[in-house]
């Protein structure tokens, strides 16, 4: 276990190094770096004082190993607009993000199971039909779109709910979070169910293609010959099965859940790091987008090694493999 | 005395899109208390549904289309699905083919066996633990409570089937259905298996319904067999004197089939043809086509199964009357 | 067969009334009245794009038709210049029907156009991981592997970020996001039939290599690839749409659905949702419209699930 842990930290590690490289390529040799890392508004003395201490006149090879140096000491530059670290910009911004991601994969496990166990259980009744129909069109609908059509329907239309901003916050541990205060939370239902859409019709379409094929199991069948509840059968000997392949699919999906709330904090205008990289992007507020790449990158790479862990945590198979 | 279990004219029949199938089709035998009833046919002539009918576990588009099934007196066909719930692991257990896939691969021992002992006795976890336990050591898994832990993949296939079986007997049932226990297993396993059946048996009262496609081991086994073809029981009667005087072609057939009772050397004999597709089965003997006593009679009518001698049934125009004469 | 019929020239010589997998192919969609709706629909769709000019009530970007009077008008109403604006008007007064339809001219173009060529670049380099496999295989598999397991949003978001705006950066990041579902689809089957005997035997006969891949692994590619192909210029369509939304994709002089919708945003919240809400319809039917005919042909087309 110790060594395929480790193995799999030497992976990832591999795997930032590679991305760093790329996002470094791509500030530094497709775009004009003294653009891209000073101040538009600095004279002619200052871009020569700051090219040379940035190290701009070596070469490139020895720019990246500079460049990596820093960001290993959490140095990613400073952002013109706000003239602060980057990174602490990004960090700053990432509880909302993260809490909104969160609060997404939670309403895709809570509205997508219950639907793909009831489509899987009854796949012929009409309204397993009605679910799968709504599913296919949770995977091709534009989320910008359905952000649209959520604030002028429940916000504008119905107003039941706010479409924009976090509402009341609490701080807790020296971070701000929405969900606890009602407020917040109503705050947060549109956003997170917007974020969500693509993740439900994921975890509907699993769940139903798992509980198909674990009802027809041997397993299946012996758990009801042993006289147990229908609800026994479904909810621990069907469920327990279909959770692995969810389980693995949702958490490898919460990176991509996080780069797309990209489009939801823009709608909703949610204070959080994605409404934060594109209006950076619109202002050429390049640190910042570097930034906001490797943390990215570096989330991406954390959030696929925790899958990896909690899979084989749930799955003795692959678990005494693992041991052995 | 009643026998622990009667099925009369039992009727399992799938509805499906393309026609219905009578996967079961006018079945009837009885099973006496500590006896063995040998269910015998290839695969597809219904012998697994009946098991299924029995215990009420025949999935749509299939269902139970005629017939009674008494177990101890009552009708399994009219009770409600909480009663049947009630006697199935309980009073009525049964044993699956294939050992790997019968136990969840994702819950412990424990869980699958303590669930079985809660379902249907009101008892505290630990006895419910302490019951699975005994379970495991009557089957003969060594160091049960330490095997309690682990999970399924690491058994082997014969020490899983065990633990199956283990889990069929927790309350003491009054009839196992056996669906090919030992088929996916050693032929050494398989011996210990069938001893043990027998065993207890002998020793419980129980009553078995043992499904196979294999005479040689009903021969051993059972005390009475009932030969199925094509969802019909084509011949029934103690197993003896079914085996050493088969009255209908197809058990013959069945019998010349087994390598072990060919003299060495000969050459197999094989039944000709395949089993009919039991959708739209036409009119008449359904074994005709394949049966080497087929006259145009046989299309004509399909034989009613008929008490030929005292004890035992055919459902043939054409039985081997003669040679049982002669034996 | 013999061999000596392989230098004869092909005879001309096709019967009428036979049936051609084409023939079957076409009876097997029609199957579904649900996909022959769809591709009617996407078919309107397309005309109206092409035909933008000719049939849109108003040219939305000639500025000397248009009149900030007309801003903001509701469905249905007469503007100054006498056009009833069916679908309003958006703020500068522009029709909005007209400004859907050459809207979709732009959507379909960029969509179309960068999963063609996403297309033609994805499944070379699939081809060449199949066909060279060894070393290059495993390099282009990787990098495949590295792009799926990257979400396209962020992809096309670090490519515009470096690259800037404007449409052919757009169409130049869509391809970066979606060549490697080509790749992956033409390696993939290629794969398969390399291990066919028809194809050793024209290895056999030496052929040239071209001749290989063209005539011989490239048709067999293609059911496959059609499947895939029709699904990505949908994915493309609303990739470039939520591109363009956040302000990241084309330019305000050719404004694509996305950008509509985009326009119309900040006046939905005082109810004058129409700016943005028939945009929106559009794009939803176009896409709902591809996605339909594609599941229909990948059913089809999918040797798997014939019975």
């Amino acid at each position: 276990m110790t060594v395929y842990l480790l193995r799999r930290l030497i992976q990832a590690a591999g795997v930032v190094l590679a991305m760093s490289l790329l996002v470094f390529l791509g500030v530094y040799a497709i775009g004009d770096p003294v653009e891209i890392l000073i101040s538009p508004d600095a004279d002619q003395i200052e871009r020569e004082r700051a090219i040379r201490s940035l190290g701009l006149d070596l070469p490139l090879w020895e720019q990246y190993l500079v460049f990596l140096g820093k960001a290993l000491q959490g140095d990613l530059g400073r952002s013109f607009v706000f003239n602060e670290p980057a990174l602490r910009l990004i960090l700053d911004r990432m509880p909302a993000t993260l809490e909104l991601a969160v609060g997404a994969t939670v309403a895709a496990i809570i509205i997508g199971l219950p639907l793909g166990l009831y489509a899987g259980l009854r796949p012929d009744s009409a309204v397993s039909k009605a679910i799968m129909a709504g599913s296919i069109l949770g995977f091709s609908l534009p989320t910008f779109w359905v952000g649209l059509m959520l604030i002028m329907v429940f916000a504008v239309q119905l107003g039941w709910l706010p479409s924009t901003g976090r509402g009341e916050t609490v701080e807790v541990l020296g971070v701000r979070w929405s969900f606890l205060t009602w407020n917040g939370l109503s705050h947060m239902i549109l956003p997170a169910i917007n974020l969500s859409l693509f993740k439900i019709s994921l975890v509907i379409r699993l769940t139903r293609a798992g509980v198909r094929e674990a009802m027809l199991m041997d397993y299946v069948k012996f758990a009801r010959a042993k006289g147990l509840s229908p609800n026994r059968v479904v909810f621990v000997h069907v469920f327990k099965n279909i959770l692995i392949p969810v389980v693995t699919v949702v958490g490898l999906e919460f990176g991509g859940t996080i780069a797309f709330s990209v489009v939801t904090e823009s709608i909703f205008a949610w204070p959080g790091m994605g409404k934060l990289i594109i209006d950076s992007i619109n202002v050429l507020d390049r640190p910042v987008m570097v930034a906001y790449l490797m943390v990215i990158v570096l989330m991406f790479v954390v959030i696929n090694l925790v899958v990896d862990i909690t899979y084989t945590v749930l799955d003795p198979r692959v678990r005494l493999e693992g041991k052995a | 005395m009643t026998p622990t279990l009667e099925v009369r004219n039992l009727r399992t029949h799938f509805f499906t899109r393309a026609g219905v199938v009578k996967a079961v089709d006018d079945v009837s035998f009885a099973v006496e208390r500590g006896r063995v009833l040998g269910l015998v046919g290839e695969s597809g002539s219904g012998k697994t549904v009946t098991g299924f009918s029995i215990i009420g576990l025949v999935d749509p588009p299939g269902r139970i289309a005629g017939g009674r099934i008494l177990f101890q007196g009552t009708d399994l066909t009219t009770l409600s699905e909480e009663a049947m719930r009630d006697l199935r692991g309980n009073r009525i257990a049964m044993i699956f083919q294939d050992p790997m896939m019968t136990l969840n691969p994702v819950l412990r021992i424990d869980t699958q066996m303590v669930e079985t002992v809660l379902a249907h006795r009101r008892t505290t976890r630990e006895e419910a633990r302490r019951i699975a336990r005994d379970a495991l050591g009557q089957v003969g898994i060594p160091s049960p409570e330490e095997r309690l832990h682990a999970y399924p993949h690491q058994f082997s296939g014969g020490m899983r089937q065990r633990v199956a079986i283990a889990i069929a007997l927790l309350h003491k049932p009054d009839l196992i259905i056996a669906d090919e226990p030992t088929t996916a297993l050693d032929v050494t396993i398989q011996g210990q298996i069938l001893a043990e059946a027998q065993k207890l048996c002998a020793e419980s009262g129980t009553a078995m319904i043992w499904i196979t496609h294999d005479l040689s081991v009903v021969a051993g086994l059972a005390d009475d067999i009932a030969v199925m073809y094509a969802g019909r029981v084509v011949e029934q009667g103690p197993v003896d004197e079914v085996l050493d005087a088969p009255l209908h072609p197809y058990t013959l057939g069945l019998i010349g089939s087994v390598p072990s009772r060919n003299r060495r050397g000969a050459p197999l004999r094989q039944i000709p043809g395949m089993t009919p597709s039991l959708l739209n089965l036409p009119e008449g003997c359904a074994f005709r086509a394949r049966c080497p006593r087929a006259t145009d009679a046989c299309a004509a009518v399909q034989p009613m199964i008929t008490e030929h001698r005292p004890g035992r049934f055919a459902r043939c125009i054409h039985p081997h009357l003669e040679a049982a004469e002669a034996a | 067969m013999s061999s000596t019929t392989l230098g004869a020239a092909p005879v001309p010589a096709v019967p009428p009334k036979i049936e051609t997998p084409f023939h079957r192919f076409v009876a097997e969609f029609a199957a579904s009245p649900i996909a022959v709706g769809a591709l009617v629909v996407f078919a309107i769709i397309a005309l109206v794009a092409i035909l933008a000019p000719w049939i849109a009530p108003q040219n939305p970007y000639d500025l000397a038709v248009l009149d900030i009077m007309d801003g903001r008008l509701e469905p249905g109403s007469v503007g100054g210049t006498g056009i009833t604006h069916w679908l309003g008007t958006d703020d500068q007064g522009r029709d909005m029907l007209s400004g859907i339809m050459y809207g979709l001219r732009i959507s379909l173009t960029v969509g179309a156009g960068s999963a063609l060529i996403a297309c033609l670049v994805g499944a070379s380099l699939g081809m060449l991981a199949a066909y060279a496999g060894g070393r290059t295989d495993s390099a282009i598999m990787r990098l495949v592997d590295l792009q799926l397991s990257f979400p396209a949003i962020l992809a096309a978001l670090m490519i515009l970020a470096f690259l800037g705006k404007g449409i052919l950066n757009v169409v130049i990041a869509i391809v970066v996001v979606e060549w490697a579902y080509y790749a992956r689809t033409v390696r993939g089957s290629a794969l398969v039939e390399r291990r066919r005997e028809y194809i050793e035997a024209a290895q056999c006969l030496a052929l040239p290599t071209h001749r290989v891949i063209f005539r011989h692994l490239l048709p067999n590619c293609l059911p496959p690839l059609i499947v895939v192909g029709t699904m990505q210029i949908a994915r493309a369509i609303a990739l470039e749409a939520t591109l363009s939304f956040l302000g990241l994709g084309v330019p305000i002089t050719e404004p694509s659905l996305g950008l509509l919708i985009a326009n119309g945003y900040e006046y939905m919240l005082s109810g004058k949702y129409w700016i943005s809400f028939y945009p929106g319809i559009a794009l939803l039917v176009t896409i709902v419209s591809i996605n339909l005919v594609g599941d229909q042909l990948r059913d089809v087309l999918n040797p798997r699930l014939k019975k």
